[in-house]
């Protein structure tokens, strides 16, 4: 092993390269890795592995990670790292590294590469199978690993088999439904210290497969006495393998306090390596004779039927001295190292992902892996197989009965005592999962691995309960915590989230024009001159289309292409009014309700053919008519010979708007009869506009005089600057979401999302005008039941506030005048779905849905805002241009 | 993630799916015959079993057919699929 440096808290220090932080940081002497979350107590390393409570660090070098177990972090030569106090820093410069994911069927999985690992590999493999191993250290082996033991040559070779995939350093982090399981690897931090820009540093793997083997292991408990979470006091197993394994050196006088047999193997190993057992302190009466044996000969003295009641530490905080009740006298022990071995647990977090609950095992006095569906099994000590013992584990939580100023700890990362816990029950909880929450005992970082079977035993202890009938507090995936960046993968910045543009979008962003999203869509929303604001830009535009020419891109419109024998009886049951008597080349505005009755999006369709219709939809509808329409061709109206495909990107819409538009719409395309007698209002023809072949509709969202341009989306760019070059001299304006939005509330048109939610039929829109009679269409029924039919439901009406300078909030609340400061109940009669100031009003004004609106015209109401009480009168919801003189110039 | 077996494609990944609630519900034949009732119980009222249900799904994101499949809500088990208008398989045990 070379040696190499590292820096913890600004200073350097050495190390050997690929072991533990842990182990370096109790070579180097840094017993204090941390203070306490709450209590600001020393803390120093305790476990092994991802159970770590206590030593979490940050890492600056590389990517940076807030909260690491330094028990899971491999040294490498320039690591930087910090100490931590509970809470870490999100590293806030750009991570330049890359992660990725990856798919993976397989027949079997083995997730855990200890021994009995390795042992279902070989049985898995022979046949052939696609078999994949994760497992979460550098290296195979598990617990014989830790013990620097060889696994034996014939089952690490099934490791390179061709069938098999094998992966280290790759952690499962979740178990779900159908064998699935996602995992992380780790892939470059071991490596360097610095990012590699040309490797991912984490994977994360999606891996399904028909068969999944458990080998996971188990984990090693604490046990419960004053002061047990002083620096120097480690888990058995733990302590065992720094000293043996990584040679830390560190210790010089340890006590081993233990309630299975496994302390025992803990202290011999212990021993072997220079640092001086004193004494085991076991809480069982009677060991075997040969177990005693042993440690006569290893010269430890052996204390039985007794406990540990308290420790005392250096002025570092380190401890130095044990306090040990035997059944004669309290005895103290001087000791720089306290190993402690509270039995071992199962690791069966990944099966109760699943919601499948631990059983208690009498013989093992722990929690084991659950019954398994099929697919899916355990081995090994996940299993609850641990090797055979010749004395019974104790079942051993601690001393019940405390003195006032005696601290004992549960959970280590939350500070959370075995007080905190009586507090719990004393104040009548007994569910262990209420239990958690008041205790947050098993919430942090470390998820409680160590101490929740601690918990479930004190609990019973105090309840006077069997631990299975108190039951496992419940695990929720992710196992561990990884950084999201592993979950992002390349999906960062651009690759988030698809963005939509249409043909023109470059001539918009000249234009200087801030965009609007709508649903994936990037739209302009207003086209600001120099040093004018939105305001000033929107009255400008609105004053344009009112009084000249104006022009928007509106090829952001949901288009579908419907087509067959059947498409116009299709559309008949679709929208609430007639689409069958439509004439071929002419155009209708269509409006669509659920099976509720309530409005679902509206649009303009075109009859194109006998067969053929282009429907159009709300911006952000458009996938989701496209869906409403295939699922009634589909389940319900199969006989109907129609078929529908989304267009919308296929056409682009130029829609030239205002009294100036036909002179404009004339230059551009002299074929064109540009007359309303012979190009009326809903009436479509087709064209060369600037030479380029186009399908020409009178549609207005405005009220004004309009036409749009479809073309195909090729030449959008190319006409849209044309057209502003023969538009000069109409002094044509373009204008984006905002006018739009401002000059159909004028003519009080509604937008389904904004006057709408999913709770509006068209009569209370006043829209009665655009439901057939005459035919059945889809919710037609829905308007007959006694909710829908009620005459007094929220109405679309309109506002204009008092003062006129005053803009009502979108949202906004609005109560019975008079009523608001009073506090009187039932005051809320509605709200405010749209507010603009408008040009041509000369102020402001709003749409509002408001309870039997239609019956309250003339009335005022008031609407709070904060402290102040804005007034408005209702009024009908077309402000502007009620006959619709101004439609046809 | 669950594997959802798509009768025109096979197994696919849930992503590619929408829900489409219980299955064989049909749109009444006459509606205006109906009672509020009985009409509320087609819009709004659907059964909700601890087990088997046969379920709608869409396969949005793949070939945009719909299918019924059944499926278990307590195990999250999926049982045989089947086209729309085809005859139901019997329900898994």
């Amino acid at each position: 092993m070379s040696s190499v440096q590292f820096v913890f808290d600004n200073k350097t220090y050495h190390g050997n390269n690929g072991e533990p932080l842990s182990a370096a940081l109790l070579r180097n002497h840094i017993k204090v890795v941390t203070e306490s979350s709450y209590l600001f107590r020393p803390r120093g390393v305790f476990g092994l592995g991802y159970e770590e409570p206590n030593a979490l660090v940050q890492i600056d070098s590389g990517s940076g990670e807030p909260m690491v177990p330094s028990t899971k972090i491999e040294l490498v030569d320039g690591l930087e790292v910090r100490s931590l106090a509970g809470v870490g820093d999100l590293p806030t410069r750009k991570d330049e590294a890359r992660y990725d994911k990856k798919y993976k069927h397989v027949d079997v999985l083995i997730i855990g590469a200890g021994l009995s690992g390795l042992k279902a590999l070989e049985k898995y493999s022979k046949n052939n199978k696609k078999v994949m191993v994760i497992d979460d250290q550098p290296s195979a082996g598990g617990f014989i690993g830790d013990l620097n033991q060889e696994i034996p040559k014939k089952l690490m070779n099934c490791l390179k088999l061709k069938n098999v995939v094998h992966l280290q350093r790759t952690t499962a982090i979740g178990l779900y439904d159908q064998n699935y399981v996602v995992a992380v690897e780790r892939r470059t931090d071991h490596l360097n210290s610095k990012i590699d820009k040309n490797t991912a540093r984490i994977r994360t793997w999606h891996i399904r497969a028909k068969e999944i083997v458990l080998a996971t292991g188990a984990m090693q408990r604490v046990l419960v006495f004053p002061n047990n979470d002083r620096p120097g006091i480690l888990l058995s197993h733990a302590a065992a393998t720094y000293l043996d394994k990584y040679r830390v050196g560190t210790f010089k006088n340890a006590v081993v306090f233990t309630v299975d047999d496994y302390g025992y193997e803990d202290a011999l190993r212990i021993n072997k390596t220079g640092t001086k057992v004193k004494a085991i302190v076991d809480v069982r009466q009677n060991i075997s004779k040969s177990l005693e044996q042993k440690i006569k000969k290893a010269n430890i003295e052996l204390i039985l039927g007794s406990k540990i009641i308290d420790t005392k530490a250096d002025f570092n905080g380190c401890l130095n001295t044990v306090v040990i009740k035997t059944e004669t006298e309290n005895r103290e022990i001087d000791a720089d190292l306290l190993a402690i071995s509270g039995g071992w647990t199962p690791t069966v977090h990944l099966a109760t992902f699943l919601n499948l609950k631990p059983i208690w095992d009498e013989k093992i006095q722990a929690f084991k892996m659950p019954n398994l569906p099929k697919g899916l099994t355990s081995t090994g000590w996940a299993n609850g197989e641990f090797e055979k013992v010749e004395n019974r584990t104790a079942l051993y939580f601690g001393e019940l009965n405390l003195n006032q100023d005696e601290i004992s700890f549960v959970d280590l990362q939350r500070d959370a005592t075995l007080r905190d816990l009586k507090r719990a029950v004393g104040a009548g909880l007994s569910s262990i999962e209420h239990i958690k929450r008041y205790t947050t005992i098993g919430t942090a970082h470390d998820q409680g691995k160590t101490s929740g079977t601690t918990t479930m035993g004190l609990l019973s202890a105090l309840i006077n309960k069997k631990p299975y009938e108190v039951g496992t507090l419940t695990f929720r995936p992710p196992y561990v915590t990884f950084p999201f960046s592993a979950f992002a993968g390349r999906e960062l910045g651009i690759l988030t989230d698809p963005i939509r543009t249409t043909p023109i979008h470059d001539e918009h962003l000249k234009n200087n024009a801030p965009m609007e999203d709508v649903g994936q869509w990037k739209r302009p929303w207003y086209f600001p001159l120099e040093k004018e604001n939105m305001h000033e830009a929107v009255l400008r535009e609105c004053k344009a289309a009112r009084n000249d020419v104006a022009i928007m891109d509106a090829s952001t419109l949901g288009k579908i292409d419907i087509q067959g024998p059947d498409a116009a009886i299709f559309l008949d049951r679709i929208y609430t009014n007639m689409f069958s008597n439509l004439k071929i080349g002419a155009s209708r505005y269509g409006l669509m309700c659920g099976v509720d009755g309530m409005v679902f999006d509206d649009g303009v369709t075109t009859r194109l053919s006998e067969n053929r219709f282009l429907m159009t939809t709300t911006t952000s509808g458009a996938a989701k008519v496209l869906d409403w329409l295939e699922e009634w061709l589909q389940t319900e109206w199969p006989n109907l010979n129609v078929f529908c495909t989304s267009v919308t990107e296929h056409w682009a819409t130029i829609a030239l708007v205002g009294p100036k538009s036909r002179n404009l719409i004339k230059k551009l395309a002299p074929e064109l009869d540009v007359t309303n007698e012979n190009f009326a209002f809903m009436d479509n023809k087709y064209a060369k506009v600037a030479g380029i072949p186009s399908r020409i509709a009178r549609i207005s969202f405005s009220g004004e005089l309009a036409y749009e341009i479809n073309i195909e989306s090729w030449y959008a760019k190319e006409l849209w600057k044309e057209i502003f070059k023969q538009g000069k001299e109409f002094n044509l304006t373009s204008y984006g979401t905002e006018t739009m939005h401002v000059l159909r509330a004028e003519k009080g048109f509604v937008i389904v999302g904004q006057e709408t939610d999913g709770t509006q039929t068209p009569q209370d829109l006043g829209m009665d005008w655009i439901v057939s009679k005459k035919k059945d269409f889809i919710g037609k029924r829905s308007f007959r039941r006694s909710d829908t039919a009620k005459t007094d439901r929220h109405h679309l009406v309109g506002l204009l506030p008092i003062d006129k300078t005053k803009l009502l909030p979108e949202g906004a609340y609005i109560v019975i005048k008079d009523t608001f400061k009073n506090k009187s109940k039932n005051s809320h009669i509605g709200y405010v779905t749209s507010s603009y100031t408008s040009d041509v009003l000369q102020r402001t004004f709003a749409l509002a849905m408001v309870a039997n609106g239609r019956n309250k015209m003339g009335q005022i109401i008031e609407v709070p805002i904060g402290n102040d009480l804005i007034q408005a009168e209702i009024v009908d919801s077309v402000f502007y241009d009620k006959e619709n003189r101004h439609r046809d110039g | 993630m669950l594997l959802i077996n798509c009768p025109w494609c096979g197994s696919r990944d849930e992503t590619e799916f929408h829900y489409g609630s219980q299955a064989h519900i049909g749109y009444p034949e006459n509606p205006e015959n109906l009672t509020d009732q009985q009409w509320a119980e087609y819009i709004f009222f659907r059964d909700n079993p601890k087990g088997w249900f046969a379920e709608r799904w869409f396969h949005s994101a793949g070939c945009r057919k719909w299918f019924n499949i059944w499926r278990n809500t307590l195990t999250h088990e999926f049982g045989p699929s089947y086209k729309p208008f085809t005859k139901q398989p019997s329900r898994p045990k």
